[in-house]
């Protein structure tokens, strides 16, 4: 059974499509790359695999569960439960030491752990960072932050808006070292891009134009 | 971490929760103050009528009958009387302390230089002493507090325990214009069965008929009556309490109420209670309530409470929209942050309760510094309007505080819609 399913999905708004019958499907353990230009319907895509928005038509299926139809309440459940997000622009509590913005997620999902907190911190290098706040921290450093916090609830999916969207090359290949990471231990991974070189390590490759899948491929040069 | 998030927002909001806590301590100390003037307002009112005159008019019984029967508001016909000495009596009642002054009353018509004018006798300033079952009851009364607004033109007012004051006598400024009388001069009046002269010592203008009268002690009027000993009315001013339907009730008829009805309205200190325990202690008389009076008493309490409910609801309603703005622009300005909250799982119900909980802790604070100025205000009111102190009232500090939590309440519930219809889509990925 697929871990994600999009069946005809699209997202129309007014006279625009945003995505146009899309369908997509993600396999447990899989790294695909969502790729296009500006306007293409990425974050669309993405707003819709996360449940953060619905279809105007077609299905969503997760883990075998058609959840187009449930209720606000039951999609931000499932949402938390279910996956964890990584965003371009950090979005990280200023006020907040980064193991305190890794609970918050906890908080809104079950209870806080600052341990746990703590592990997570851990596995993405910034254990030592853990009491600083955001406006201390590099770039660099709050996406890893942000990807620990995305972590913390053990999720069976990661989705990344443009997760090096506002990094160096140095940070890149961390974050990017990370997803590898993430992979290998069995997380499945989307990550919505328009950097070829971030689109290039995907184990699968999906580019999008004008809301419409224009190909979807496997990565030849992909490697563990 | 729920409250490690809203300790954040008062540290980076400071300046919007202080300006939150303001407008709540504005609205919570004009919404206090007003109130507390209100519930104390009705004693307060009613002491100021005091100083407008009395309140209740006591006749004798048989003269209370015919002023019935001919529906006139007060007896001042006929030759009925009341002793003197029975006036003690007004010391020893339940209510005596409420009783603020006293004076009998006598009128008569004499002849003033070939000209008929009418002369009332009375306590100026007596000094009245009253043995009642073996305890001695004395204070001064009289119509100097009675008639308190009297503009006293030329002279004094007539000093009763000066030796040698019984034989003065106070000319009405009308009176005294028409028959060129001034302080100091001596007048004789010829009455049924006297004649007595007497000393001008001072000229008042009344604004009413007592303008064109004279005022003297009342021995000199019971002898130009002879009754000595005898008044024809009393007047009293009494602190009453504002007419409920309870003492409407027992105006019409006391043994018409129930025994704890009874009970309730003779230890309150209304009108008519006072009336009726003036006539338990003097049985031949009748003690009238001035309805004039009692009346202005009830609107212009009913006036000003009304005026003091509009400026509590103002400010209640300018508080509500203060904080309404406040609070949606905060909402407005923390957007990134709330939707990000949604984005990791919180509910709407989460973020809603820690953005209230948030605005509720903040007008706490304004709430209590609000009522401690509210306080104040109520001191300066009761200060300058009623030269005296107004009472705090416990019930208020409960009201104030379901009126605050209701104003923040309301005020949030723009920023709360806001809330729910933030979407973490649109706020943290952007477009589409």
């Amino acid at each position: 059974m697929s871990l994600l399913e999009l069946k005809n999905v699209s997202k129309i708004y007014g006279e625009l499509h945003a995505l146009d019958q899309a369908n997509l499907t993600v396999e447990k353990g899989e790294w695909i790359a969502i790729m296009g230009p500006s306007g293409s319907g990425k974050s669309t895509m993405m707003n819709i695999i996360s449940c953060m928005d619905r279809p105007t038509s077609g299905q969503v299926i997760f883990d075998g569960k058609d959840i187009t139809k449930e209720s606000r309440r039951k999609l931000t459940e499932f949402h938390r439960d279910k996956i964890g997000l990584v965003f371009q622009q950090f979005h990280l509590i200023n006020y907040l030491t980064a193991v305190e913005n890794v609970m918050v997620a906890q908080y809104y999902h079950s209870m806080p752990d600052e341990k746990e907190a703590l592990e997570a911190l851990e596995r993405v290098g910034l254990k030592e960072r853990a009491r600083h706040l955001p406006s201390q921290l590099s770039g660099g450093e709050q996406q890893r932050v942000c990807i620990a916090r995305a972590l913390i609830n053990s999720p069976e999916l990661i989705l990344a808006d443009e997760p090096t969207g506002n990094l160096d090359e140095a940070n890149e290949n961390i974050v990017l070292d990370i997803f590898r990471q993430l992979h290998k231990e069995g997380t499945s991974l989307v990550v919505v891009t328009h950097d070829p070189e971030v689109g290039e390590v995907a184990q699968r490759i999906v580019r999008l134009d004008h809301g419409k899948i224009v190909s979807d491929r496997k990565n030849e040069h992909f490697t563990e | 971490m729920f409250f490690r998030m809203i300790r954040g927002t008062f540290v980076r909001q400071w300046k919007k929760m202080l300006m939150i806590a303001l407008t709540v301590a504005l609205g919570a100390s004009i919404a206090t103050a007003m109130l507390n003037v209100m519930l104390d307002v009705g004693d307060k009112i009613n002491e100021e009528l005091k100083t407008y005159g009395s309140n209740i008019t006591v006749v004798p019984q048989s003269q209370a009958v015919m002023n019935k029967l001919y529906d006139v508001e007060e007896g001042d016909a006929g030759e009925e009387y009341i002793a003197e000495e029975k006036l003690g009596e007004l010391m020893t009642i339940f209510w005596a302390n409420n009783i603020t002054d006293f004076a009998p009353v006598t009128d008569t018509t004499v002849t003033l230089n070939g000209e008929e004018v009418s002369l009332s006798g009375t306590w100026f300033d007596h000094h009245l002493e009253f043995v009642k079952k073996g305890t001695t009851y004395q204070r001064d009364t009289g119509i100097i507090n009675l008639r308190s607004w009297w503009d006293i033109h030329d002279g004094n007012w007539l000093d009763e325990q000066k030796p040698g004051s019984e034989a003065g006598a106070m000319v009405g400024a009308e009176l005294a214009k028409k028959q060129k009388i001034a302080a100091g001069d001596t007048i004789t009046v010829k009455g049924e069965h006297s004649t007595e002269t007497l000393k001008v010592t001072g000229i008042f203008e009344s604004g009413d008929e007592a303008d064109e009268g004279i005022y003297t002690t009342l021995p000199v009027v019971q002898r130009l009556t002879d009754s000595q000993g005898l008044f024809k009315k009393a007047e009293v001013s009494a602190i009453t309490s504002p007419e409920d339907e309870l003492a409407i009730k027992a105006a019409r008829n006391p043994s018409l109420l129930s025994g704890d009805e009874y009970d309730l309205w003779y230890c309150t200190a209304y009108v008519s209670s006072i009336c009726f325990q003036i006539q338990e202690a003097i049985p031949e008389a009748s003690a009238q309530a001035v309805r004039q009076i009692a009346d202005s008493e009830g609107k212009i309490l009913e006036k000003t409470q009304l005026l003091m409910s509009l400026i509590t609801l103002m400010s209640l309603l300018g508080a509500t929209l203060g904080i309404s703005n406040l609070v949606t622009s905060g909402v407005m300005e923390r957007s990134a942050e709330l939707a990000l909250l949604k984005a990791v799982g919180a509910t709407n119900g989460q973020v809603t309760r820690l953005v209230l909980t948030e605005v509720l802790m903040t007008s706490a604070v304004g709430a209590a510094a609000g009522y401690f100025l509210g306080y104040a205000f109520a001191q300066i009111i009761g200060q300058t309007v009623f030269s005296s102190s107004v009472e705090m009232s416990g019930m208020v500090a409960f009201v104030v505080a379901v009126l605050i939590i209701s104003v923040t309440l309301l005020g949030s519930l723009p920023a709360v819609r806001m809330l729910l219809r933030l979407r973490p889509s649109e706020v943290l990925h952007g477009g589409h």
